[in-house]
């Protein structure tokens, strides 16, 4: 259901360091969350063959690690794409058309919300109102900032990325 | 208890004192209430998951929970009232409303506990109809399948799991609606850290979790006229058998197994009890042979099923400390397509060995290939748990209590006493010991009894003068309880000779495949499981031959077949040897 990644990485020797560290405080298993943020800071996503290696080290049982991994959205457990699209769905952007936008990156890119494309180069997401309404329809790339973007200036954006 | 560590508070009008800390839930069991609920469990930590307990306390906006309130002075707390009374049968309504309609259907009908609870909370209509859940069944676990849609999220199997087998192979996964009870990763049984033992299947109020069916591959068998179908059956089952057909707990229905196995149209019936005795030979031998040249120590026990694939994942590194016997059920089975298929001209192809287990992880160990014969196929054929075996017999319509009694065949259903108590925590080490005892000071055992490795404690320890010798030997049951004394062997410190240790709460008598508890009873309670071990006692006290190097049999096999004990003919087939397993468990 959630892991398709079989990707082999094993942990850093700075992660290693950190984790051994936070062995020696009291509550160790407390420290579980920081770990993670720390696996997923470097590598997008957490790999599941990092949160065996975690589970393994920190002397948390997988199922622990997994399920703690799972309970928070702010876990990734797919691998994500170079870069993020944003598309902005808030009301400003809506009633401009953003939902045009929406499918014509998703078309040009074969994927829907949340999801990254097979050459790990986009991942596509929804975002509520970033907050520049004047703008609208807005979409962010990482963190440039498209303004009144339409559907037709979608596959130029997506071409400039594609090949910087 | 001083003064100030009591509480006094009132429940419906009613005043009770009770020490600082106990819940509310407990204080009310003082005037007469026991407060509904689902998600507690007395030997389980507080989970407060399910909300069925809830009561009204004055002050409070709202229902609280019960089980996870502790009592303050001066609380005024109201059980029974109205509107509680109807918000705990709206909870109860809820929690059916994400639950499958499928109770005529069910393996747990009649033995559920959502089912009592959704009866005595009045619930008679359903006036909610959302979303229900839709996930796959998880067949692929030798021993232990897992049905996601009945689960109600208690929690119960999470924490015993954890807190009662230190094993964690399941946990809440993702969250709110979403949230699922699964292994690490969501990965099948078969590839996690599960050790097969049952007991989520013991502490589940719903079907959530059940052992894999085998009823079916022996039905087929007894209707073959060409299989000779041999049974077995543990000592702990008839402890608890008589449970399944709604007789109180401590009954042995020894005589009635034999007859209704035969009613079931099974050819031979052989009794564990017998290659019980058969391991304490092999067992108590290999000590001795470890305890006077210099072997590895402390030997460890070996006929716990979920306890070997358990020491497989967790603690690798000291396999060499484990027996290399095979378990009682193995051992029989090895020894009925071998020296009884000769002595009976049978082919050992055309035997059909059955056996009737406490256990859903013998259904693992039945299908391990480093336990297959020469053929390359099992040994045992089918393992069929306590409760399997009930459900086979109701079906047959074999009037269970009310069978007369009869004797297992000969050959290889004679028993000691210590072949009995094998069942029970605790057993496995006096038998042991009464024959280790004999064998090395060539002196008769002036007390039979070693009372100090009986009972319902976690860890229990003894010494044991033997010629002058102080052997130190230590018994746990639960494999949490083996955890601790199997880090102490990791680290060397281990002060002990000999550990016995059954994966299960109580030893074989708690197995995850005894029947369910019934409607008065909770699953694992120390009572029922003191019944149990008392009726294997009995059985013990009451035979004349109580040492299993003195059963007629036993001696017969080995002057027979086998020769001596750690022979080359017993090493064939009553031995084996065990290595890691993966994925690794901590």
């Amino acid at each position: 259901m959630d892991v398709s990644n079989k990707e082999k990485f094993t942990l850093s020797s700075e992660l290693i360091e950190y984790i051994d560290s936070c062995k020696q405080q009291a509550h160790f298993k407390s420290f579980l969350i920081n770990v993670l943020q720390r696996i997923q800071d470097i590598h997008g996503y957490l790999p599941q063959c990092l949160m065996e290696e975690t589970a393994l080290r920190l002397g948390v049982p997988t199922a622990k690690v997994y399920g703690v991994a799972t309970f928070y959205h702010m876990f990734r457990l797919e691998p994500q794409g170079k870069h993020t699209i944003n598309i902005c769905l808030g009301t400003a952007c809506y009633v401009k058309g953003a939902q045009r936008v929406l499918d014509a990156f998703k078309s040009h890119l074969n994927i829907d919300i949340d999801e990254t494309t097979e050459d790990l180069m986009f991942t596509l997401k929804a975002a509520r109102c970033v907050g520049t309404c004047g703008l609208a329809p807005v979409v962010m790339i990482d963190n440039d900032v498209y303004a009144k973007v339409t559907p037709e200036d979608v596959l130029t954006i997506i071409t400039k990325y594609r090949q910087s | 208890m001083t003064e100030q560590n009591m509480v006094t508070l009132t429940i419906d009008d009613e005043k009770v004192t009770v020490p600082a800390g106990t819940s509310v839930m407990h204080a009310a069991e003082k005037v007469g209430i026991k407060v509904p609920r689902l998600c507690y469990h007395p030997r389980l930590s507080v989970e407060g998951a399910c909300r069925v307990c809830i009561v009204e306390l004055k002050g409070s906006r709202n229902f609280i929970a019960s089980c996870a309130t502790p009592v303050q002075e001066g609380m005024e707390v109201i059980t029974t009232s109205p509107s509680i009374r109807e918000a705990r049968r709206d909870i109860v309504e809820l929690i059916l409303d994400n639950h499958p309609k499928e109770c005529q259907t069910c393996e747990r009908d009649g033995n559920c506990e959502l089912q009592r609870l959704a009866y005595a909370m009045g619930v008679r209509e359903r006036h909610f109809e959302g979303k229900r859940k839709n996930y796959d069944n998880d067949l692929s676990g030798a021993g232990v399948i897992r049905i996601p849609n009945k689960c109600v999220l208690c929690q119960r199997c999470v924490r015993v799991c954890e807190e009662v087998q230190g094993v964690t192979a399941l946990s809440q996964t993702h969250r709110g609606f979403d949230t699922v009870v699964m292994p690490a990763f969501n990965l099948p049984f078969a590839e996690s850290v599960c050790t097969y033992c049952g007991q989520c299947i013991n502490v589940c109020p719903t079907a959530a979790f059940l052992e894999k069916d085998s009823t079916r591959a022996l039905f087929k068998a007894i209707s073959n006229p060409e299989m000779t179908v041999i049974a077995q059956f543990a000592p702990s089952v008839r402890a608890a058998v008589g449970e399944g057909f709604g007789l109180e707990p401590g009954i042995s229905m020894e005589g009635q197994m034999v007859t209704a196995l035969r009613k079931l149209g099974v050819d031979v019936v052989f009794d564990t009890q017998f290659s019980a005795d058969l391991t304490i030979m092999e067992e108590a031998h290999e000590f001795i042979h470890r305890l006077t040249n210099g072997g590895v120590l402390p030997m460890i026990t070996s006929c716990s099923a979920a306890w070997m694939k358990y020491i497989e994942q967790f603690h690798p590194s000291i396999l060499a400390n484990v027996s290399t016997c095979k378990s009682p059920m193995s051992m029989m089975s090895a020894v009925t397509k071998s020296f009884y298929a000769k002595k009976m001209n049978l082919d050992p192809d055309k035997i059909f060995n059955v056996a009737v287990m406490c256990c859903t992880a013998k259904k693992y160990e039945a299908a391990r290939p480093e336990l297959y014969g020469d053929n390359g196929k099992p040994y045992t054929d089918a393992v069929i748990t306590t409760r399997e075996f009930v459900w086979m017999v109701k079906a047959q319509g074999i009037d269970f209590i009310n069978l007369k009694k009869s004797e297992p065949d000969s050959a290889l259903g004679f028993s000691s006493g210590a072949g009995a108590i094998f069942g029970t925590t605790g057993g496995v080490m006096e038998a042991a010991l009464r024959t280790a005892y004999e064998k090395i000071t060539g002196e008769s055992l002036a007390e039979i009894n070693f009372n100090a490795v009986r009972g319902m404690k976690g860890i229990k320890e003894a010494e044991v003068n033997i010629g002058g010798n102080i052997v130190k030997v230590a018994v746990a049951h639960g494999l949490a309880n083996a955890k601790t004394l199997m880090k102490q062997v990791e680290e060397g410190v281990s002060p002990y000779h000999f550990i016995e240790v059954m994966g299960c709460p109580g030893g074989c008598i708690g197995g995850g495949g005894q029947p369910y508890a019934g409607s008065n009873s909770i699953p694992l309670d120390t009572a029922i499981l003191e019944k149990r071990a008392q009726a294997l006692y009995n059985i013990d006290e009451k035979k004349v031959i109580r040492k299993s190097h003195e059963n007629p049999e036993i001696q017969r096999l080995y002057k027979e077949f086998l020769g001596a004990p750690l022979s080359e003919v017993a090493h064939k087939y009553l031995h084996t040897h065990y290595k890691q397993h993966f994925p690794q468990g901590i």
